[in-house]
């Protein structure tokens, strides 16, 4: 069964003063551009789901005067911030309790009357059918729960990277996520509601129940309220994890007074599930029966779903359902059952959004026409709250937020991404050099440099709009809302699936596009630009005297050079700051002498000697000193080598860098390509489809990848199946000395796979 | 091992000696082999264990015990019979119960059993473990360790007890696998007595759902599912090549606990009694109660128990339900998942016959018939679900057929 706990029951006798204040308009968000709403009304909990559109700033290059002299010290474009609309889905989380409150709030402002129907799935819909018509004067659509399940369950897995993820209670992070697998078919999802059922899913719309059983949460819930006298499913659980089951069952040493040795039975096992408790008109703890009862529960349905998957012969098992939703008790023991019957074979996996899949798959049965499915979709972090689970007892902060509010907002991308052909093995490809979740001396230092730096990007978000209103207001709404985002991962750094740097930027850039910063760099970085444009023709003209090999070997120091100035990390902004004059030049004196940290020059430029490459795919930067005075000389050579080179880069400035690659380099073999995210990182698992039809139809042979954010927050350890190239200079000190350098260190790692001539001279760094 | 050796040699016996440990015979073995040798006599060795004859199974809640009563008796051995061995055979096989607890099958008995050359009648007999220091101290006061006899025992209480036996009773266990025995003794018990297996016909009608006799006569592969305090699933593919496929904590010992917490009950007899009268639906939550009817996407019917004790978890149906009830509901829950699991191991083993045994089976006729039903309903008729007799004594038999043909010796 899905979800069909009682919806009239002891659940709701617990429930809080509905007259209670809510402060909705910032639950139900963009509620004014709502339409397509979609409900998933559970045993205890309803999962609200809609459409919107959000209107949010862009900046963009406006006007590209390449008439203007250099000597008349104008601004040579202009930038203008741009309205954009962009699609977003809400989902929201809440008691069954709200549900009249939350209906009347959504009745008042909703403006949109074109919708007519409401999709709705799970047990409750039933019984909520008439108040929700009442109320909002919708129809009631009712969808099967299991293919809605099944529906959200793809989607999510399809869209939203560590989704999935095992449990491990005892290891340092107990959250292990999983990488996005390229395919996700097929697969096993065991759904235990008040029963259970199991389910095959081979692809996006074929699956099929093969199996269940009729001992799942329900039998937990209603047995134990009958043992124990406890009426919550939540105190239950509480109870059983302070109990003891030794007490209560009969192991294999009560039988056997050691273990079963021929048989591999240790002498712990459960030979009998309450088989102590069948002796004596003895008395038996509360706690005690309730952790009998969970061991029972979890094993029986582990062993099944063990079965199951051997029958239909599936390595991949979720595990869903209220008996599982978040409770780190019920997932310790059904992994732990897991791993009993399959000795480590099959691996049981959880879903960061599970609570969610049966709205997720309502709402797409309701938006088939707008296909959400052709589109890719990526979490936004700003507005969903992240993964709520540990003990209570652990986290004071999770107690406060259970029983109210919880969301998840999507937001459409505007390419479907797809990865990179490249990948030499694209299964066990981790964009992210480091895992914070795992590594807590790397998440204390990273977390305190995000807070830290946090008053600066708060500046410079004011700063770059000075004639726009509520500029301070926003930017300190910007302030509270990230710093509430570091203050969660400190404790619950598995939020929002592994916590890495990319993921904080990434949370980073959502809040502050959230309160319309859609660049707090723009001023700084057209102020770079300016000077940087100015320069460039003399940088060329100086670059084209030099001797081929001398050349060679000043376009890397000047991308590396250029690689220095990057006002994100605070090293470098801090000298930037104090020295404004600090120029292009200074910055090649800043750079570590040969050899450097990671040193492949002297392959790299053996091979610059041997035939041309077809075609290199550069990842770089969106702006300033950095692409035009490093990249740009450095495409040129590669160009003049006859390279056809794909330029990566990211969507704000993107019109500049055309215009200025148009008026210093009309070359047809030179293609600039969008990547629609302005992160300074690179995920090559997620990039612009239209780039991956190219890598395919041009023969990419060399990758290039440029700066820190991208070659070695990210992607440092990454194999390509073809050379690569990954350059960056290491500004902050605290990864420097990690690494084993200095501040501007440099890494220039030349990669060719194996197989190939090995050039490879990368040392392992110990990151 | 104390053992009679008869030696026959063709056409008739010559000589008959009375050993008490493995050495000695091995030695006569050698006085055997010389023999033959030397006088080029065609020998047939009969090892035949000296008198009392008994077969223990001792598990996690019921002790299991076989007695072999022999009817052939000649006067000779009359006279040679100790006065213990006399005493014990009359105090065994003149009551039909022991003590408080302990009570003999009657209704199981096999009568003029030809057992190793001699005949005579089979008892069984059953007491609950926690009773067996009782039984020691019986041993005890009746001498039973002057016999010098080998008490071949199974069972995880024949490694847990030892000790006991040693130091209460002066006996020494001979120790054997359980699922050896269970198989042995199955297979033994199925060969002499001529309607041992049964199944239900017509198991998904309850009007024409009648017991018919099954000859098991090549039974091989077959899955062999003891339920006793915990469930042992087995496939065995011929008398000594099986493997334990896997195993449930949700057993009978979950079905009497349950019930004693649920409905203050504190014998099985008392939990099936009160099983008999309720009525499950009541407690568990079925597929109609959410959908109305059948859940026509996944072909599932309604009267389909969609969450057992999934009605518990409303206070007004926790108190509208009578103990009759709950104890119905636990014995549809643990009878219905051993079921499953079964089911699923049928499929992996791709076997088709299932034997279900175990002491849980007793006077249970519900779980049979739901078993019966769950195998014919779910698997479409593929699967047969086979019943035995003598349901929790297979363990106890195996010991005995050990202690009278000992596998490790010759």
């Amino acid at each position: 069964m899905a979800e069909c706990g009682p919806v009239d029951s002891s659940t709701s006798t617990h429930t809080m003063d509905k007259s209670i204040t809510l402060p909705p308009d910032e639950i139900f968000r963009n509620l004014e551009n709502a339409k397509r709403f979609a409900i998933d009304i559970g045993g205890s909990l309803t999962k609200l789901a809609y459409y919107s559109t959000v209107q949010h700033k862009v900046a963009k290059v406006r006007s590209f005067d390449h008439t203007a002299k250099e000597a008349h010290g104008d601004k040579l474009y202009e930038i203008a911030v741009q309205e954009e609309v962009t699609a977003r889905l809400h989902f929201i989380k809440f008691e069954n309790a709200y549900i009249e409150t939350c209906l009347d709030f959504i009745k008042d402002h909703l403006v949109n009357t074109e919708t007519k129907v409401i999709k709705a799935t799970g047990g409750g819909a039933h019984k909520f059918k008439d108040l929700i018509e009442r109320k909002l004067g919708l129809k009631v659509d009712k969808e099967d729960e299991m293919t809605c399940l099944i529906k959200g369950c793809n989607f999510v897995l399809r869209n939203i990277p560590h989704e999935a993820f095992v449990y491990a209670k005892h290891a340092d992070s107990e959250f292990r996520f999983q990488n996005t697998q390229p395919y996700i078919f097929p697969y096993l999802l065991v759904n235990i509601g008040s029963g259970v059922s199991i389910v095959k899913v081979e692809s996006e719309d074929k699956f099929e129940r093969i199996g269940g059983s009729s001992i799942g949460g329900g039998t937990f819930w209603g047995l134990g309220a009958l043992l124990t006298k406890t009426k919550r499913f939540d105190e239950l659980l509480q109870l059983a994890s302070k109990g003891q089951h030794t007490n209560v069952d009969m192991l294999v040493k009560d039988i056997y007074g050691g273990s079963y040795g021929s048989l591999g039975l240790t002498g712990d096992l459960i030979a009998s599930s309450f088989g102590k408790s069948a002796t004596a008109n003895k008395e038996f703890s509360k706690e005690d029966m309730a952790k009998s009862l969970l061991h029972m529960i979890s094993n029986d349905i582990g062993q099944l779903a063990c079965l199951y998957a051997k029958v239909h012969n599936l390595s991949r098992v979720y595990f869903g359902g209220f008996f599982i939703r978040g409770h780190p008790v019920t997932m310790h023991t059904i992994t732990y059952s897991i791993n009993y019957f399959t000795k480590g074979e099959v691996q049981a996996l959880f879903l960061r959004h599970e609570g969610y899949l049966g709205a997720i798959g309502a709402f797409l049965k309701g938006a088939e026409e707008d296909n959400p499915n052709q589109y890719s979709w990526g979490e936004n972090y700003a507005g969903s709250s992240g993964l709520m689970s540990v003990s209570p007892d652990m986290n004071p902060m999770q107690r406060a937020r259970s029983g109210t509010f919880d969301m998840l907002e999507m937001d459409r991308l505007e390419r479907q991404l797809v990865k990179l052909p490249l990948l030499q093995d694209p299964s066990s490809y981790i964009p992210d050099t480091v895992d914070l979740t795992e590594d807590a001396l790397a998440r204390e230092y990273w977390l305190f440099c995000f807070e830290d730096a946090l008053d600066g990007v708060v500046k410079r978000a004011v700063a770059s709009q000075p004639d726009m209103p509520e500029t301070q207001e926003r930017a300190e709404k910007f302030r509270q809302k990230y710093r509430h985002k570091l203050q969660t991962l400190r404790h619950q750094p598995f939020a929002y699936g592994s916590l890495t740097v990319r993921s904080l930027l990434d949370t980073r850039e959502h809040c502050l596009n959230e309160f319309n910063f859609p660049d707090p760099y723009s001023k700084i970085k057209q102020r770079e630009n300016d000077v940087a444009l100015k320069y460039y023709l003399k940088a060329v003209k100086s670059l084209d005297q030099l001797e081929w090999e001398e050349r060679q070997f000043a376009l890397i120091r000047g991308v590396l050079a250029g690689n220095v100035f990057d006002w994100g990390a605070k090293a470098v902004s801090d000298v930037l700051e104090s020295d404004p004059e600090f120029g292009f030049e200074e910055a090649k004196r800043q750079l570590e002498e040969r050899p450097w940290l990671v040193d492949c020059y002297d392959q790299w430029f053996e091979r610059l000697k041997g035939p041309p490459h077809r075609c290199a795919l550069f990842f770089v930067d969106n702006s300033g000193v950095d692409i035009i005075l490093g990249v740009i000389p450095f495409v040129r050579e590669l160009l003049s080598r006859g390279t056809e080179v794909y330029t990566y880069i990211s969507n704000a400035w993107f019109w500049l860098v055309t215009l200025v690659l148009r008026d210093g380099l009309r070359d047809e073999r030179l293609m600039l390509v969008q990547s629609g995210s302005s992160s300074p990182c690179l995920d090559l698992s997620r990039l612009d489809k239209v780039l991956a039809t190219v890598v395919r139809e041009r023969n990419t042979d060399l990758v290039i990848i440029e700066g820190m954010g991208r070659a070695i927050h990210t992607n440092y350890y990454a194999m390509l199946s073809c050379e690569s190239l990954k350059m960056a200079v290491i500004k902050n000190s605290w990864l420097a000395d990690r690494l084993g350098g200095k501040l501007f260190s440099v890494v220039f790692k030349y990669e060719v796979p194996a197989g190939k001539l090995s050039h490879d001279c990368s040392a392992a760094s110990p990151l | 091992q104390s053992s009679v050796t008869y030696i026959h040699v063709v056409p008739r016996t010559i000589k008959k000696w009375k050993c008490n440990t493995y050495s000695e015979i091995i030695n006569i073995n050698m006085i055997i082999m010389n023999l033959c040798v030397d006088f080029d006599y065609l020998c047939f060795i009969i090892f035949v264990a000296a008198f009392p004859w008994f077969g223990m199974d001792i598990g996690g809640t019921l002790v299991k015990l076989v007695y072999f009563e022999p009817k052939d008796i000649t006067a000779e051995e009359e006279q040679e019979e100790v006065e213990n061995l006399k005493s014990i055979r009359r105090y065994l096989t003149s009551n039909t119960a022991y003590g408080t607890t302990g009570i003999r099958d009657v209704h199981l008995e096999l009568q003029d059993l030809t057992l190793c050359g001699r005949t005579g009648n089979l008892h069984f007999i059953r007491f609950p473990t926690q009773d067996l220091p009782v039984f020691l101290q019986m041993g005890r006061d009746k001498h039973f360790s002057s016999l010098h006899t080998t008490l071949c025992a199974t069972g995880g209480g024949a490694y847990k007890f030892e000790g006991d036996f040693r130091t209460m009773a002066d006996l020494e266990l001979h120790k054997l696998d359980e699922l050896d025995c269970l198989i042995r003794g199955v297979l033994y018990i199925d060969s002499v007595m001529p309607r041992e297996c049964y199944y239900f016909e017509n198991p998904t009608d309850p009007e024409r759902c009648v017991e018919k006799p099954y000859p098991l006569e090549n039974p091989y592969p077959l899955l062999l599912v003891n339920i006793g305090s915990g469930v042992s699933f087995l496939a065995v593919y011929s008398k000594n090549n099986y493997k334990r496929v896997t195993g449930t904590s949700l057993g009978g010992g979950t079905f009497l606990g349950l019930c004693c917490l649920l409905t203050g009950c504190s014998t099985f007899e008392e939990a099936l009694e009160m099983a008999s009268e309720g009525e499950s639906t009541r407690v568990d939550k079925l597929v109609r109660d959410i959908y109305g009817g059948d859940y026509e996407r996944f072909g599932l019917p309604g009267f389909a128990v969609a969450s057992s004790f999934g009605n518990m978890m409303s206070k007004e149906k926790r108190e509208s339900v009578s103990k009759e009830d709950l104890a119905r509901a636990t014995l549809v829950t643990i009878t219905n998942n051993i079921g499953s699991i079964t089911r699923m191991c049928a499929l992996n083993e791709n076997i088709e016959r299932v034997v279900f045994v175990g002491n849980f089976l007793r006077v249970n006729t519900l779980s049979m018939k739901l078993l019966a039903y769950a195998m014919d309903y779910w698997s479409k008729g593929q699967l047969k679900a086979l019943f035995l007799r003598h349901e929790g004594y297979f363990g106890a038999v195996g010991a005995l057929l050990e202690l009278l043909h000992p596998s490790e010796c010759l």
